[in-house]
């Protein structure tokens, strides 16, 4: 297992990490950088809860050799946390109670600020599809959806994020 | 293809605390200098919002405003016992010793303020906005505040209190089942409409509708949090959810979210629900418990549902589909 | 129906830990930052009934990284345990690590303690385990018969022992038997539920660290912290007041974190080690190490009058406990205690039977005892209701008990709501009772 030298934009940051060929990126986020919203629920790509965006788009943390993200730009929760549509869900989500346990908040938070962007009107299917990949074994995912479309609602209001 | 549709319902009831008592909780409150109010456990907070209603339920008890109320759980070294989150015994237990140890920690604040104000404790109120006053003569008052530093720097007095809740263990008669086994019972009532589809095997649950009676609700939010929560996880248990899909055989158990199948965002239905509150007599309040039935009510009325849809009768969980179509097969079977 | 003048509960104020888990700054166990962390193993059983004839950990010692491995050997006190011998219930029948055989796929065998969890995953892969596989049980009245494979020389005919040598927890109530001869209809049948994974998003785990005076912080993501540290200090013979753990704030449990699996081997590596130690479970180990919900089969017999009526109720239940007891005599227990459901019978008999399969040792989830008990209740009344030819709600409604009824345990009806909690569905749901029906309440049996 060759060690390598990666070079990453984390959160705005520039890294250089010594890592091994099977080290996953959740591993570096988590457990060298820190970044502990990057959720770990299950490492096998089945939760979302370690959702985080590489490039402008949304990947699965875990299932990402960090040798993959060479010279990209990755972003979690912590990056995301002073933009305003984020902001916005967050208010939401508590106004809603859209979160019990948190553990797949982040996860959850990370995918639909990438729905968002992607999409700012997104349907109330479009959201449900949008949260396939995330699963939450609390809320009945009602509160969470209801949450996005308040963000939505707000946002088509306001000319502009 | 054929869909189609069926409506189900079941009725239940569900016992708050471990099963024949002897579960303690405690709790220890004390106010700080300036007359925050810290609750002291060790009970555990799993998501439910535990947190958030000891505070309420301590906020109620001393009579000061809920802001002012701080939940430090988490750490046996600090927290007194609380044998732990299971049982929908929480808010009842935990919800007791709080009150207990508020109503400790409230009546020594009183004798402070009564010191200060020169009057007697029985004349005292609290306005839950901050302030002690006299009965009748709002003016006359001290705020919280100020009698917290009273006390520590003037009077060196503690403001504080100790609670604990026990239901004490009954035995149950190994012969005859006689015992005393729970504190209250709240009750539940679930509709579902489903369709299913006779081709697939496939079931939708279009729609559940509950009522619920769960004693005085200390968090109308969080009760309605746990019911829609509930009604997925009901819905999941019910279609889908196995370790052992060829029960009792142990073969090809999953071991991954991709075989562990439960409903994704998409399948979930619309949750309309009413709650009443019937109090309990021994409850925080009146409060009764809520975090485990919302799960059992929906089960049987689903699967009610579907008998009610193809005129079958599966008494087994999980009603996947190949359950389904072989019931349907059974049931051309029977009237051929 | 408010108790008195509420100002603050019954208030829909915000979740205290949403602010934080919206950002992503809530500190859940595994959150906690600590120098020099090890990572804990486990070596499992690959056979669901098996002689363990030896374990050879030399490839895993010699292995890159590892530090520690620790079998049976290694343990300081209990070899076996019952989280609930406190409570009074036992034997003690579950090993903490494996030794003469092992009873279900996944128990554990050797744990392996090393710098990485790669590292530490590949050595446990290197445990040798010499087998001799022994015939298997897997369901519930298989295990009850005659020359059925025996799961542990504790129940040597693979069901739990009840007080006075009772095969079942039970309750005699009236008599059965006399009100089925009276009956107009006789209704049965059997139900059965599934195991079910608690699957809490965050899988069971914690961290143990010496705090360098001899005492060791467990963070741990338990659903009871002062349960887990007794049991932890009694598994090792250790006084509990060199333990501290802490926790409070869970990844979701639902039953699935009360086992106190992960803290007595982390507690126990971190000490011989010196070094704090991670066991956190995978997803994998989540799905089919952890215990699930029991498996419940139930067998209902009722006897009910042309007017609705149920007369008498018989329920025999086998709970598939697993290979071990945990707290499965006290579900059965409250399965019994639940019994007939939210209805008042004058005659009932329960027999709710623990018994020993090489499954998974079951466990504790959301509605313990009760939801197979709801399940199998609920479904059957509708068979009634058809077999009889009466509405489904107003059977349930002249049946349902009523304040100051007496249950089959003798202990009176109290806070009684089920007949409100009826009207009140029947009324979301659209439903058309009649009057007399509409007007019935818990507080009276009037009409119907």
């Amino acid at each position: 297992m060759a060690s390598k030298i990666v070079n990453m934009r984390v959160n705005g940051r520039d890294e250089a990490l010594v890592v091994s060929s099977l080290t996953t990126l959740q591993d570096v986020l988590r457990d060298k950088l820190d970044y502990t919203s990057v959720k770990d629920g299950c490492s096998q790509g089945g939760c979302g809860s370690c959702s985080v965006i590489i490039d402008g788009e949304l990947r699965l943390s875990c299932l990402t050799p960090v040798q993959e993200v060479h010279g990209s730009e990755v972003t979690t929760l912590e990056g995301l946390n002073q933009s305003n549509s984020i902001t916005a869900l967050q208010s939401q989500f508590i106004e809603k109670y859209a979160a019990q346990c948190g553990f797949c908040t982040p996860g959850m938070m990370v995918a639909i600020k990438a729905l968002l962007d992607k999409n700012p009107s997104p349907s109330r299917d479009e959201i449900s599809e949008a949260l396939a990949g995330n699963i939450c074994r609390c809320t009945g995912y009602l509160p969470i959806i209801e949450a996005v479309e308040s963000v939505v609602a707000e946002m088509s209001g306001a000319a502009g994020d | 293809m054929t869909k189609l549709r069926g409506t189900g319902f079941a009725a239940v009831n569900y016992p708050t605390g471990m099963h024949l008592g002897g579960d303690p909780t405690q709790s220890l409150v004390h106010a700080t200098t300036s007359g925050n109010f810290v609750v002291t456990m060790s009970s555990v907070d799993l998501g439910q919002g535990l947190k958030t209603i000891l505070a309420q339920i301590a906020a109620e008890a001393l009579g000061v405003p809920y802001e002012t109320v701080i939940v430090d759980t988490g750490d046996t070294d600090t927290g007194p016992h609380c044998t732990g989150t299971f049982a929908s015994r929480t808010t009842h237990r935990a919800g007791n010793a709080v009150i207990m140890a508020a109503t400790e920690a409230r009546k020594a604040m009183l004798e402070v303020a009564a010191e200060k104000l020169e009057v007697s404790v029985e004349d005292l109120e609290t306005d839950g906005q901050g302030n002690i006053h006299v009965v009748g003569v709002e003016e006359k008052s001290i705020s919280v505040a100020e009698t917290a530093g009273a006390a520590h720097f003037e009077l060196g007095k503690t403001i504080s209190g100790r609670g604990i809740y026990l239901k004490p263990p009954s035995p149950m008669d190994p012969d005859t089942g006689e015992s005393d086994p729970d504190s209250t019972q709240a009750h539940a009532c679930t509709v579902a409409d489903v369709e299913v589809d006779t081709e697939t095997g496939d079931v939708q649950v279009l729609g559940i509708k509950s009522a619920y009676e769960v004693g005085q609700q200390v968090n109308p939010e969080l009760v309605k949090g746990q019911i829609v929560g509930g009604a997925w996880m009901g819905i999941g248990h019910t279609l889908q959810e196995t370790t052992a899909p060829y029960y009792p055989a142990i073969d090809h158990a999953p071991k991954d979210f991709q075989s562990y199948m439960m409903p994704g965002a998409a399948d979930m239905c619309e949750v309309e629900c009413e709650v009443l509150e019937i109090a309990s007599r021994n409850g925080p309040f009146g409060a009764k418990g809520v975090g485990e039935m919302v799960t059992n009510s929906p089960i049987p009325a689903i699967v009610n549902a579907i008998n009610n849809a193809l005129g079958v009768r599966i008494t087994q969980i999980p009603v996947t589909p190949e359950v389904i179509l072989r019931a349907l097969d059974e049931k051309a079977a029977n009237s051929a | 129906m408010a108790v008195k003048d509420l100002k603050i509960v019954g208030q829909p104020v915000k979740l205290r830990d949403l602010d934080t888990h919206v950002t992503g700054e809530t500190v859940f166990y595994e959150d906690v930052r600590v120098p020099r962390l090890l990572h804990l193993k486990m070596h499992r059983s690959s056979y669901s009934h098996a002689k363990l004839l030896s374990i050879d950990t030399s490839a895993a010692q010699a292995s890159p990284g590892v530090v520690l491995v620790l079998t049976h050997e290694d343990l300081p006190g209990k070899k076996v345990y019952n989280a609930l011998v406190g409570a009074g219930v036992g034997p003690e029948d579950e090993p903490i690590l494996a030794f003469d055989k092992v009873r279900w796929k996944g128990e554990s065998v050797a744990a392996v303690i090393a710098e990485t969890p790669e590292q530490a995953d590949a050595a446990a892969a290197k445990v040798k385990v010499e087998y001799e596989e022994l015939p298997a049980v897997f369901d519930v009245e298989e295990a009850l018969k005659d020359g059925a494979p025996n799961v542990t020389a504790h129940w040597p005919n693979n069901h739990y022992i009840y007080p006075d040598d009772h095969k079942g927890a039970q309750v005699r109530f009236g008599d059965v038997e006399k009100a089925f001869a009276e009956a107009d209809h006789i209704v049965e049948d059997s139900y059965q539920t599934q195991p079910i994974e608690q699957a809490p998003m965050e899988t069971n785990g914690c961290i143990a660290v010496p705090e360098g005076d001899g005492r060791i912080t467990v963070y741990s993501n338990t659903q009871a912290l002062q349960f887990s540290l007794d049991t932890a200090a009694g598994i090792l013979d250790m006084p509990a007041n060199k333990l501290r753990f802490v926790g409070g704030t869970v990844g979701g449990g639902f039953g699935g974190k009360v086992d106190i699996m992960p803290e007595p081997i982390t507690t126990l590596a971190a000490l011989r080690t010196g070094r704090p130690v991670k066991f956190k479970y995978t997803r994998d180990e989540e799905m089919r190490v952890s215990s699930s919900r029991s498996a419940w089969r139930v067998y209902i017999k009722d006897g009910i009058m042309n007017d609705g009526r149920i007369i008498a109720r018989k329920v025999t239940t086998y709970q598939d406990s697993g290979a071990y007891l945990r707290f499965s005599s006290y579900a059965s227990m409250k399965h019994c205690g639940h019994m007939p459901g939210p209805y008042s019978i004058p005659n009932v008999w329960v027999d709710s039977v623990v018994v020993f399969t090489n499954r998974t040792p079951s466990n504790a989830m959301r509605g313990f005892g009760v939801m197979a008990g709801s399940f199998a209740l609920e479904v059957q009344m509708d068979k009634i209701a058809e077999t009889i030819g009466m509405d489904p709600w107003e059977l349930r409604l002249i049946n349902a008990y009523r304040e100051g009824d007496m249950k089959s345990h003798l202990k009176p009806v109290e806070d009684a709501g089920m007949v409100e909690t009826i009207l009140s569905a029947a009324k979301l749901a659209g439903k058309e009772l009649p009057a007399n029906f509409q007007n019935m309440s818990s507080l009276d049996r009037k009409a119907g």
